[in-house]
Parts: C-alpha cells; sequence; structure tokens
C-alpha cells in the first residue's frame, strides 16, 4: 500500500521520464551559459577591478556559481509547478481522471509538490555537478547546497502551484514569469550583493525568499556566514513553502471538487 | 485470472446489498443553479441504468455525484452501500469512470496511460501488465499499444478511455455520453464492447441525450428534464406509457400544414404538429395512412415507423432531445 500522494509522484516521474529531454535544454543549458558569460566573460573584468574585495574575498565565478544553482532552483520549480498544473486541470484534464480514483485533489496537490521536490533535488545535483567541471564550484562541499537550493525551490513551488490552480488560462503564468521570477531571477544577490542597489529597494530583497535561498546557498557552498542567521534564512524559506502547502491544497480541492 | 473483465472479488457482496446506487431527494446546487432538483432513483446489480435528458438536465452532475467526486448538496445518496461523503475513496476504488471529455495523456503511449491510471488503484505493475494485455485486446487497440495517444482518432480515444476505465475491474461503470462526437461505425463498437461488459454482470450506468443509444444499452432508465426526472422505465414501458406503438410521419407544404392539422382531428389518440411535419400517435400506422387519404389529403411525404424515445421526450416536455 503506497499512500496517494506517493502515487501521484511516482505518475509524474513516469511522465518525466518521456517528456525530459524537451527541457533539458532550459534546465541546464541556460545555467550554464549565464555561468560561461556571467561567470568567466564578466568576472574577468569584475576581478581585475575592486571586485573580490567586495565579494568578500573570492572570485566572481565561486561568489555567481552557488547563486546561480539557488536562481536555477527557483526558476526550474516555478516552471514544475505550474505548467502542469494547468494541463492537468485545463489542457488535458488528467487531474480530473485521476479523481476519478481513490485519490483526492489534495493528494494531487501534495504528490505535484512532493515530485518537485525529486526533481530539484536532481537537477541541483546535475548543475552542481557541471558547475564543478567549470572549477566554479568546489566539491564534496558543493553538494551541500542542494539542499538549500532545493529548498529555495520548494518555497516557490507551493505557492505558485496555489497561484496556478486559481488561474483559468496561462496569461497569468506568462505575466508571473515576466514581472516576478525573472527580477528575482536578477536582483536577489545572484549576480551581485544587494548591497549594491539603491538603499530603498535593498529592504524589499529581505522580503523575497529568493534573497534567503541565494545566500544560504552560497554560504553553504563556500562555507561562509550567511548575511543573517541562518536559521532565520532556513525559517523564512520553510515558513513560503508550509503556507504554500497549505494553499495549494486548499486551492485544488476548491478547483477541482465540485 | 479466468476472467479479467469480469468484477473483482467484491462484486460478490452485491448478492446481499438491495441496490448498488441509492439515491433519494439528491439535490446538487451550484451558487443559485439548481442542476439536480431533488430525484429518485435505484439502480439494481447487473443492470444497465440510463439518464436520458437534453444538455444542461442534470445528468452529469447526478452522475459526478455517484461518482464521489461532486459533493451532494442535500438529499441520500448511497454508492456500493457507501456514503460518498465520508467513504468517497472506497468507493472510487470500486468504479470505472468514463468522462463525458477523453482525459488522456496525450503526451504518454496507450499502454503509460493504462499503467499511470492502474498506479492511480495501487495495482502492482504485473498486475496492471497483464490486465493491459487483455483490456488492449478487448476495446482493439493492441496494435496501438506504443503508440502516443494524441494522434489516435476520437474513436480509438474513447475505446482507450474505456479500457483505463476497466483497469480496477469495476463492478460499477458510470459512462457519461460514451459516444457523443463518434461516428456510426465507432459507435457500434462501443456498444458491443458495452454490451459484453453487462453480459458479465458489470452495473452500467450511462448518460446520454441519443435515444437510439439509450434504447441499445438500457434495461431502464429516467428522463430528466429540467433538474428533474420526469419518467422513468423500460424504454418499451415509456413508449406504452407515453406514447402509442407506432408514428405515421406526415410532412405538408408548410402553408397547408395548418389547415391539414384540422382536417386530422379525431383520426388518432394524438396528433402533435411540430414546425416541419406532423407526427400522428397511433397503435396501427398504416391504417391511419390509408384515413388520410381516404379524407382527401395529399401529405408531400409519409413515414410509418415505431414509437421511440425521441417521442416520449417530446411528449413530456414538448421540445426534441438533441436541439
Amino acid at each position: 500500500m503506497v499512500a496517494p500522494a506517493l502515487r501521484v509522484m511516482e505518475v509524474h516521474a513516469r511522465g518525466y521520464r518521456r517528456t525530459w529531454r524537451s527541457n533539458v535544454v532550459t534546465t541546464f543549458l541556460n545555467p550554464v551559459l549565464f555561468l560561461l558569460a556571467m561567470g568567466m566573460g564578466l568576472g574577468t573584468l569584475v576581478d581585475r577591478g575592486g571586485g573580490p574585495a567586495a565579494l568578500a574575498g573570492g572570485d566572481y565565478l565561486a561568489f555567481l556559481a552557488p547563486g546561480l544553482l539557488a536562481a536555477t532552483a527557483m526558476q526550474t520549480a516555478a516552471g514544475d509547478a505550474s505548467f502542469p498544473v494547468m494541463a492537468g486541470m485545463k489542457w488535458m484534464k488528467t487531474y480530473h481522471a485521476a479523481l476519478a480514483t481513490p485519490v483526492s485533489a489534495r493528494d494531487l496537490a501534495h504528490g505535484l509538490l512532493a515530485w518537485t521536490t525529486v526533481r530539484l533535488l536532481m537537477t541541483t545535483a546535475v548543475f552542481t555537478i557541471v558547475m564543478a567541471i567549470f572549477g566554479a564550484l568546489s566539491l564534496p562541499r558543493g553538494l551541500l547546497a542542494i539542499l538549500p537550493a532545493t529548498l529555495t525551490g520548494m518555497a516557490f513551488a507551493a505557492p505558485i502551484a496555489a497561484y496556478a490552480s486559481g488561474l483559468e488560462n496561462d496569461y497569468g503564468l506568462s505575466s508571473m514569469f515576466r514581472f516576478v521570477i525573472v527580477p528575482l531571477f536578477l536582483f536577489s544577490g545572484t549576480f551581485f550583493p544587494i548591497g549594491q542597489l539603491p538603499d530603498w529597494i535593498e529592504p524589499l530583497a529581505y522580503l523575497t525568499p529568493s534573497w534567503h535561498g541565494v545566500e544560504l546557498t552560497r554560504a553553504t557552498a563556500l562555507g561562509t556566514a550567511p548575511a543573517w542567521p541562518a536559521a532565520v534564512h532556513v525559517a523564512y524559506l520553510v515558513l513560503w513553502l508550509a503556507v504554500g502547502t497549505v494553499a495549494v491544497g486548499r486551492g485544488f480541492s476548491r478547483r477541482l471538487v465540485r | 485470472m479466468s476472467d479479467p473483465l469480469a468484477p473483482g472479488p467484491g462484486a460478490g457482496h452485491l448478492v446481499a446489498e438491495p441496490a448498488v446506487i441509492e439515491a433519494r431527494g439528491l439535490v446538487k446546487r451550484f451558487g443559485d443553479l439548481t442542476a439536480v432538483d431533488g430525484v429518485d432513483f435505484a439502480v439494481a446489480p447487473g443492470e444497465a441504468f440510463g439518464f436520458l435528458g437534453p444538455n444542461g438536465a442534470g445528468k452529469s452532475s447526478t452522475m459526478r455525484m455517484i461518482g464521489a467526486v461532486s459533493p451532494v448538496t442535500a438529499g441520500h445518496l448511497r454508492v456500493l452501500g457507501r456514503d460518498p461523503a465520508t467513504e468517497g475513496d472506497v468507493i472510487r476504488a470500486r468504479l470505472g469512470v468514463v468522462p463525458q471529455e477523453d482525459t488522456l495523456d496525450t503526451e504518454l503511449t496507450v499502454e503509460e496511460n493504462l499503467l499511470i491510471y492502474g498506479r492511480y488503484f495501487d495495482l502492482p505493475r504485473a498486475v496492471i501488465r497483464e490486465r493491459t494485455d487483455e483490456l488492449l485486446a478487448f476495446v482493439q487497440l493492441t496494435d496501438r499499444r506504443r503508440s502516443r495517444v494524441e494522434p489516435l482518432s476520437g474513436g480509438m480515444k474513447r475505446r482507450l478511455t474505456i479500457a483505463r476505465s476497466l483497469i480496477n475491474q469495476p463492478e460499477l461503470l458510470l459512462l457519461d455520453e460514451p459516444t457523443t462526437g463518434l461516428d456510426p461505425q465507432a459507435r457500434h463498437l462501443v456498444w458491443d464492447r458495452l454490451y459484453r461488459l453487462k453480459q458479465r454482470g458489470v452495473t452500467l450506468v450511462v448518460t446520454t441525450h441519443y435515444m437510439d443509444e439509450a434504447e441499445q444499452l438500457c434495461d431502464r432508465l429516467v428522463v430528466m428534464d429540467q433538474a428533474r426526472i420526469v419518467a422513468e422505465g423500460s424504454p418499451r414501458e415509456l413508449i406504452a406509457a407515453h406514447v402509442s406503438r407506432e408514428v405515421l410521419e406526415l410532412r405538408f407544404s408548410p402553408d397547408e400544414q395548418q389547415e391539414a392539422v384540422a382536417r386530422l382531428d379525431g383520426l388518432a389518440k394524438r396528433v402533435e404538429p411540430l414546425p416541419d411535419r406532423v407526427l400522428v400517435y397511433t397503435d396501427d400506422a398504416d391504417r391511419a395512412a390509408a384515413e388520410v387519404t381516404e379524407r382527401g389529403l395529399l401529405p408531400t411525404s409519409v413515414v410509418v415507423r415505431r414509437a421511440t424515445l425521441e417521442d416520449v421526450f417530446l411528449r413530456l416536455t414538448g421540445r426534441s432531445l438533441v436541439e
């Protein structure tokens, strides 16, 4: 007897086995391109200037790599927690098929989150190894960073899946990527410390789970102290995940059980 | 496994159970809209039971309540002896559902669709694989086993949906408009498979707005209109109770119809003028046709046919089933 949510997770995994090739480009190629362009191209300039001092002594590539890991986890989670929800509810209506079995709407929601967690662990692990090959991360410490990066992704996956479950079409998703995910990708301390931001914007960054995630992941990968106590970063990410998990269960039930 | 399509071991309990489905005063409301307004019915084990009615009559809402996916607003409902409100998952484990729209995963193959569906029921993979062989043979999709679902024809998708609904060897199969949108050949194939399932003891509940489907499939049916049940019985009983055995259909040129109808007075039990033709309900349509001629009327066309459920519906509601 396997818990229904885990069966849902298994079904996602089976689907992924068939479709992973089509999203391997966005999952891996894009971050690697960022790493090459920013880390190695731009990084050379940064390191020649006053960079190392502002980056607490390290070189730019080492600063960038863990940030990119956390930001990639966020982006992957945003994609995995949104479009499949639209497909399940509207495009293919596979969620409706699942509901005719002993599986409940809550099981569907929690199974999706469980699968997203597994997928983030796999994605961040592969990305970490790729970055280590480029010399951007040092192993084995870099592998530890998989955990905070995955937590960062989940802090987004849960609320985003809840949001997606309330949408009638995918315009809301395009807007989310354009106006939320992309700005967070750029301005959460991934590419430069948020201290470089105008003073009035800086506190806004503290509100985003992505800044906490980037800080935590970077500190883990580099073995340095994060901006705030690690427990605070973790707690803030867990809060988003917990609230999102409750919301997604309710969202799925409200939408699917009528 | 001797007969993979027969209901699972739970079916034995049915002997002791008076009804597979029992509904009394069943109500479904969505906000201000009352989709189902206090309906009563019972379905016996092994029966093929139908809900006949036009779109929006409340058939699908009733089906979704029976399927334990839509909460009952008011009234009493028991499915397989259990309350959908508290034991929905137990009920669903023993049900097969063929929804109105195909809900297949079109990115996956035919067999993968059966596999993931079987996993939702927590069936072991070996069992699913074995049943997949048998079910695909049953719906004549064996040679499509490894095809992706997306390019399949509507009839094939429908058959796959039926195969999928049987993966858990259900005792009760719910079919919401199983052949809507299919061509005649595909419809007959679906009907044939459903008939075989019935022969094996599966209880069938079907909604349809096709009277020929209801006549083909159903031992007993209820006619629904505007959220209520307006008649109940076997197709034959309904015809006998509400209309005559035969119908004479007469067409006149449009400007002559009104006058002609006046002259048909007293010809039969009932004369029903429609916009494009006149229906004469009689037990002997040939006799009535002869009398039409004797009265000196010259219709442009004369058709003698048996009365159908369409006539019953028209009689009860004044409207056609398919509008």
